[in-house]
């Protein structure tokens, strides 16, 4: 059983708009790079010119922050899922 | 563009600048860096004069040319313009010499100042077509949805924490909105809701709806403003959950200078957050600009956001503007609560006893100069938290109707009085 990751709507004209993909990949980081090279431009789009998540993305791993975690070495495993999340206002 | 638009021009990312049309859409596709609206400050500045604004009805809708919404607003057109109190009494407690209190206790229809957001975000909403309006929520926005929405025959649904207080789930369920708990805190709320929001064409108003929904804040700036007789406040104290609100008074007070309605001068916000949640101003204190999330755990319940989405820019306002942060522990709220409620007569939730609390911090460390004025912002009201103060605020005595009784227990009054 893979990893399933949610795609948010602003990312699914990449995804062709799918909004439940599966990857392979053993790390945070290592997905990015899977979903990379299916989905060409998408990492961009998740990780900045320094190479860190950007600032108003949020990922999660079975509903954690991977902030909380390890970032992007935090390690993932089959059954696990994945989301994809842009930062909210307050309320 | 005019006719359709009004005076907005575009939604902007923040981050990229990349432009996108005036839709319910919340984030940039390439860096998911927030959307705001853009104006037409050339239009803007030919209709918006001091004295177009006296001579318009006293509500947050006086100064409709800079809200988000193309024709008149058409929800919640009572909202706004709360009293801003001079707090002599508070002022002489907290050691500076003068204070005011920017009152939204007493905001219409809720009793928050989220009815200045939902009020945009709902007409902003009917504007474009929607029937459904939903809100992830600590409690004020849910119960502001619910009652608007209901005024405004919109169907909606609100999402909060599960374990709120009681006055702000029953604030929300008495107008017949749908509520939803969630066995979760704020930013696990949130997120659902991020999730939802695209799914079922709604208009959640802090998610596809922010752009509009979070312009409606500047609106406490601008009464502000004017009510100081047009000019900005050499010192502001606003609490910080998103840390939405601190930007956009911020805002307020670019808006009117750059229009010429107050002259260009010195002045400083700071914000405000509880121990018990407080990632914008720990990472303030040491001087980073960015914030490290953290899980909330605070009575302060409409602040409990860990990951506060607009945390960096708040943080960019306080050092723009020079300005400091403090946050204060569950006591120091409630101390704030009664400070605020002995000194002014004016009972707020948890939240104002964040701000008061804050306040006195930064006035005992000479952040803000003994010497200058300060605004505090005032958003909830006490009625609804009053779960955080029962049994801190003293209790009642009871004797039976005997006028022997009250005399014993004015004599002992007296006593306690006489000795102090």
């Amino acid at each position: 059983m893979p990893v399933k990751v949610r795609i948010p709507t602003p990312l699914r004209k990449l995804t062709h708009e799918e909004e439940l993909v599966e990857v392979k990949a053993g790390t945070i980081g290592a997905a990015i790079a899977e979903l990379q090279s299916r989905y060409p431009g998408i990492k961009e789009r998740l990780i900045d010119e320094s190479g860190e998540v950007r600032r108003f993305v949020n990922v999660y791993v079975n509903e954690e922050d991977i902030r909380f975690l390890q970032n992007q070495d935090t390690a993932i495993k089959d059954g696990d899922e994945i989301s994809i999340i842009p930062a909210i206002a307050g309320g | 563009m005019q006719q359709t638009n009004g005076f907005m021009k575009a939604l902007k990312c923040r981050e990229c600048a990349r432009e996108y049309p005036l839709g319910a859409t919340h984030v940039c596709e390439y860096d998911f860096g927030p959307l705001e609206v853009v104006y037409d400050y050339a239009s803007i500045s030919q209709s918006l004069t001091r004295s177009a604004i006296e001579s318009r009805p006293k509500t947050m809708w006086r100064y409709r040319e800079l809200l988000p919404v193309a024709k008149e607003p058409t929800v919640g057109f009572q909202v706004g313009y709360t009293p801003l109190v001079k707090a002599d009494r508070l002022a002489k407690r907290l050691g500076i010499r003068e204070l005011w209190i920017k009152n939204d206790t007493v905001n219409y229809p809720t009793l928050s100042f989220k009815d200045r957001v939902v009020s945009v975000a709902l007409s902003r909403a009917r504007e474009l077509g929607f029937t459904t309006v939903a809100c992830a929520s600590t409690g004020n926005l849910a119960n502001s949805v619910a009652a608007n929405a209901a005024a405004a025959g919109l169907r909606a649904y609100v999402f909060i924490p599960a374990d709120l207080e009681q006055g702000k789930i029953v604030n929300s369920l008495v107008y017949g909105a749908e509520v939803i708990g969630i066995k979760g805190h704020y930013d696990e709320v949130n997120r659902l809701c991020a999730e939802i929001a695209g799914k079922y064409g709604w208009a959640f108003v802090n998610v596809n709806m922010r752009p509009y929904y979070a312009e409606g804040s500047k609106s406490m700036g601008f009464e502000i403003m004017e009510q100081l007789g047009w000019k900005i406040p050499r010192h502001t104290v606003v609490c910080m959950a998103s840390g939405s609100l601190l930007t956009k008074i911020h805002k307020s007070y670019q808006e009117f200078t750059k229009l010429g309605l107050v002259d260009s001068t010195d002045y400083k916000i700071h914000g405000a957050q509880a121990t018990g949640c407080n990632p914008i101003t720990a990472a303030q204190k040491a001087g980073l600009d960015f914030f490290k999330p953290v899980k909330p755990n605070t009575i302060a319940k409409s602040l409990a956001i860990g990951t506060p989405a607009d945390g960096f820019y708040a943080l960019k306002v306080m050092k723009e503007t020079g300005g400091a942060s403090e946050d204060v522990t569950d006591d120091e709220i409630r101390e704030g609560i009664r400070l605020l409620a002995e000194c002014e007569g004016i009972f707020a939730e948890t939240a104002g006893g964040v701000t008061v609390g804050v306040a006195k911090k930064l006035i005992a460390s000479g952040k803000i100069p003994a010497k200058d004025s300060a605004v505090l912002c005032v958003t909830g009201n006490g009625l609804k938290t009053l779960d955080a103060v029962v049994g801190h605020v003293g209790a009642t005595r009871e004797i039976r109707p005997s006028l022997r009784e009250f005399e014993t227990l004015l004599s002992a009054d007296q006593a306690t009085a006489a000795k102090a």
